[in-house]
């Protein structure tokens, strides 16, 4: 990503703030000293000089925000349940793996496994994602994970996926260049929801398991909160979004291998 | 006429002579194969698969179950089940699925090895009258402990231990997931851990609430398909385990039918009600050992170190050179699964034919970590039909830190092995979520069987040792001077590094 933010300059003295300088660190201390922070109170946490550091926010239960600056490494916000991780660059791979709940914002591009078993909460990723994004995130009745990614999803998008919404936009210079996402999308689906908006090609989307069919005003309405509340975080026009046409992705099956097997005689 | 080539497998015989037409049979098979049409018959439509309830049940004792007299022209290559399997393939185009463990006639490696005793030279010693130590810790060992007096004058250790489960005697209840098995089954699986000091496993399923005053005793499972996974849970668990690979289906992953996803399982595992379970073959977060090392760590972070990680494999092919990359990984149990272990379902060509016996994948872990002079950095839990204590001191002797139980336990519970947990109609109350079926188990009294069975375990494995003539556990771990081999060809022995009987 471009144009890198810069870390506030909150007043020291704030009771609720703190700066942890990360560089040189090693994660587990890092890790200690968020959790050190928590424990003493602070609700807003900026951690600068990230550089590769795993499991920020891992397991965390706070409603807490915490930022980052520089790139932080794999497994960000892990087992995460509450807080808000927000990335002012580029993440690593599997970003909010099982997620319970919160919110993880990145203002770049994130890698493989996005959101894998997330139960809850949300992931936003303003540019790309790599591969197998958003598997196998699940869903009950009061709680239901959101993935947004503002550009392209590669292979295997929402593979296995139980429960959820996954919706990819397309809205970066990648997605100009061919579709919105790669091949296998929604192999093993068996619920939840994927929205892709723009180009798909067809046989993009693993048909044994999903169909694809254009978003009607009703599946819209479904998503238009989580839409705005992305636009709102990240500075896109939602009129302009919503401008252009949205597919969804649904499971044809809620037990797609049933019939498979037979009782061994 | 029957719809089907497949010849019926047993059939139930009534005594009319007994019978009292209480239809307490009718109402109790699970799998409906009784029928009352003024007496009791066999029903037409669904057939017995000697599981024993209605026998059980029956207050003048008046039913048998005898196998189905019906022949085949004997064949030593193409046996019944080959026959019947192959037929039932052709009639519907289905992968064939079993439950229960390997049911082929491999042989059992177990039975092949004979324990030492003392005789003259060193006195046995009488387990009865003395003190005899199965206390078993399960985690990372320091490479050596300093000690110190405190002020009273007692001993501690002054270097720093890592988190270590800490059991009563070598053996815990293997992950069998709320789903595979009824909620009563798990809790009195639940109850027996914690009423022996030992523990139980939730298997992939999660953790249903009503266990959460049982989790300082449980295992909690971290699977590929990641049911139930959340910061309580791991926090609630005593120690963590990622489950790889299961000995019955090693390298795939596994599918809980939406129909066993009942309302209390969906919410446990957090999926929608009535949606397949579905296990992916891989973590899709590990494809490599450091990956694993990944995992591994971030777990230790969500419970800030304080608990043991365990990983689980199933036994293949080159299993010491895995364990090895699991160890190193930072791993503080491995869990190793024998190809004869246990499943709730799983492909029969899968659960016969992949992986490899538990007795010399123990042997070569052992040695290998040995080797490589990292075999204090993990403990090893062996699993794969451990059918009773003398399988259990076999496997202590080869390496195993502890064994892991599931089958013997289920016993207990009432299983009769008639290997249909996969259908989701156990007749015991077991492998079912039929709430007309798992109600019949009384966690209570199943709890109070499988301690005993355990108890019984212990004694036999101290009559055992004070006749090896030693008075800890810790003196039988990988001591495999005392085993001997009988009809084991010398490669076997070799890998085992067990002397043949008589040498």
């Amino acid at each position: 990503m471009t144009g890198i933010e810069q870390p506030s300059q909150l007043a020291a003295e704030d009771s609720e703030y703190l700066r942890i300088d990360a560089k040189g660190l090693h994660y587990r201390l890092l890790n200690e000293r968020i959790r050190e922070a928590i424990g003493d109170g602070r609700k807003y946490i900026e951690v600068v000089n990230v550089h590769g550091q795993r499991y920020i926010g891992d397991g965390i239960q706070a409603h807490v925000q915490i930022d980052i600056y520089g790139i932080p490494g794999n497994d960000l916000a892990i087992f995460m349940d509450g807080a808000e991780v927000v990335v002012h660059n580029n993440a690593q791979d599997a970003v909010g793996n099982t997620l319970n709940s919160g919110r993880v914002i990145v203002h770049g591009d994130a890698g493989d496994v996005i959101g894998y078993g997330m139960r809850g909460g949300k992931v936003f990723i303003r540019g790309d994602v790599g591969y197998r994004v958003g598997i196998h995130m699940k869903e009950e009745p009061r709680r239901k994970p959101v993935l947004i990614v503002g550009g392209t999803a590669a292979d295997f998008l929402g593979e296995y996926l139980a429960g959820g919404v996954l919706i990819v936009l397309g809205l970066t210079d990648t997605a100009r260049r061919g579709t919105v996402v790669g091949d296998y999308c929604g192999t093993g689906m068996h619920g939840g929801r994927i929205y892709l908006r723009g180009t798909v090609e067809e046989d993009h989307i693993a048909e044994r398991f999903a169909e694809k069919y254009e978003a009607t005003e009703e599946d819209l309405n479904a998503i238009l909160p989580d839409l705005a509340e992305f636009c709102e975080v990240f500075g896109f026009d939602l009129d302009k979004v919503l401008a252009e046409r949205f597919w969804v992705v649904k499971p044809s099956s809620r037990n797609p291998y049933g019939a498979s097997y037979v009782p061994n005689p | 006429m029957r719809n089907t080539f497949v010849p019926r497998r047993f059939r139930q015989v009534i005594d009319h002579e007994k019978c009292q037409r209480c239809k307490r049979c009718v109402m109790g098979c699970g799998f409906g194969a009784l029928e009352f049409q003024g007496r009791v018959v066999p029903s037409a439509k669904n057939e017995c698969v000697a599981c024993h309830y209605c026998v059980n049940v029956c207050p003048e004792e008046a039913i048998t179950v005898v196998e189905n007299p019906l022949k085949y022209r004997w064949h030593e290559v193409w046996q019944p089940d080959i026959i019947m399997q192959a037929t039932r393939q052709a009639e519907t185009g289905g992968v064939l699925l079993s439950g229960m463990g390997n049911d082929r006639p491999w042989g059992v490696i177990w039975d092949h090895l004979c324990l030492d005793a003392c005789q003259v030279t060193n006195p046995s010693i009488d387990p009865l009258r003395e003190p005899m130590e199965l206390r078993t810790f399960l985690g990372r060992k320091p490479e050596s402990v300093e000690v110190e007096h405190g002020p009273n004058g007692e001993i501690r250790a002054r270097t720093p231990i890592p988190p270590q489960l800490v059991l009563e005697t070598p053996v815990i209840f293997a992950p069998m997931s709320f789903g595979s098995i009824s909620l009563n089954a798990q809790k009195a699986l639940a109850m027996a851990a914690k009423d022996l000091g030992i523990y139980w496993s939730t298997g992939e399923g999660g953790l249903h609430k009503d266990l959460y005053p049982y989790a300082d005793r449980a295992i909690v499972q971290c699977a590929s398909g990641r049911f139930g996974v959340h910061e309580e849970y791991l926090r609630a668990g005593a120690a963590v385990e990622i489950k790889i690979g299961q000995g019955a289906k090693p390298g795939i992953g596994g599918h809980l039918p939406g129909r066993k996803v009942t309302t209390a399982i969906a919410e446990t595992r957090g999926i929608p009600e009535g949606t397949e379970a579905l296990s992916p073959a891989p973590h899709h977060d590990i494809y490599s050992i450091e990956d694993l090392r990944q995992l591994i760590w971030a777990l230790k972070e969500a419970t800030e170190f304080r608990v043991p990680v365990s990983v689980k494999i199933a036994a293949v092919h080159n299993v010491a050179a895995i364990a090895s990359g699991i160890v190193r990984a930072g791993a503080d149990i491995i869990y190793i699964d024998g190809f004869r272990g246990g499943t709730g379902a799983a492909p029969t060509m899968i659960r016969n034919h992949l992986g490899i016996p538990i007795e010399v994948a123990i042997a070569a872990v052992d040695t290998r970590l040995r080797k490589e002079g990292i075999r204090n950095q993990c403990s090893i839990i062996a699993a794969g039909s451990i059918r009773n204590s003398a399988d259990l001191a076999k496997a202590i002797a080869l390496g195993a830190d502890a064994c892991a139980i599931a089958t013997a336990a289920l016993i207990a519970l009432g299983c009769h092995l008639c290997q249909q947990c996969h259908t989701g109609n156990c007749s015991w109350g077991i492998t079912t979520q039929r709430p007309e079926l798992t109600r019949r188990l009384d966690p209570a009294w199943g709890a109070e069987r499988v301690a005993n069975l355990i108890h019984a375990w212990t004694e036999e494995l101290k009559e055992i040792l004070g006749a090896l003539g030693v008075n800890a556990i810790e003196s039988l771990r990988g001591s495999r001077d005392r085993l001997r081999a009988v009809f084991l060809d010398e490669k076997t022995r070799e890998i085992l590094d067990v002397k043949a009987a008589g040498e």
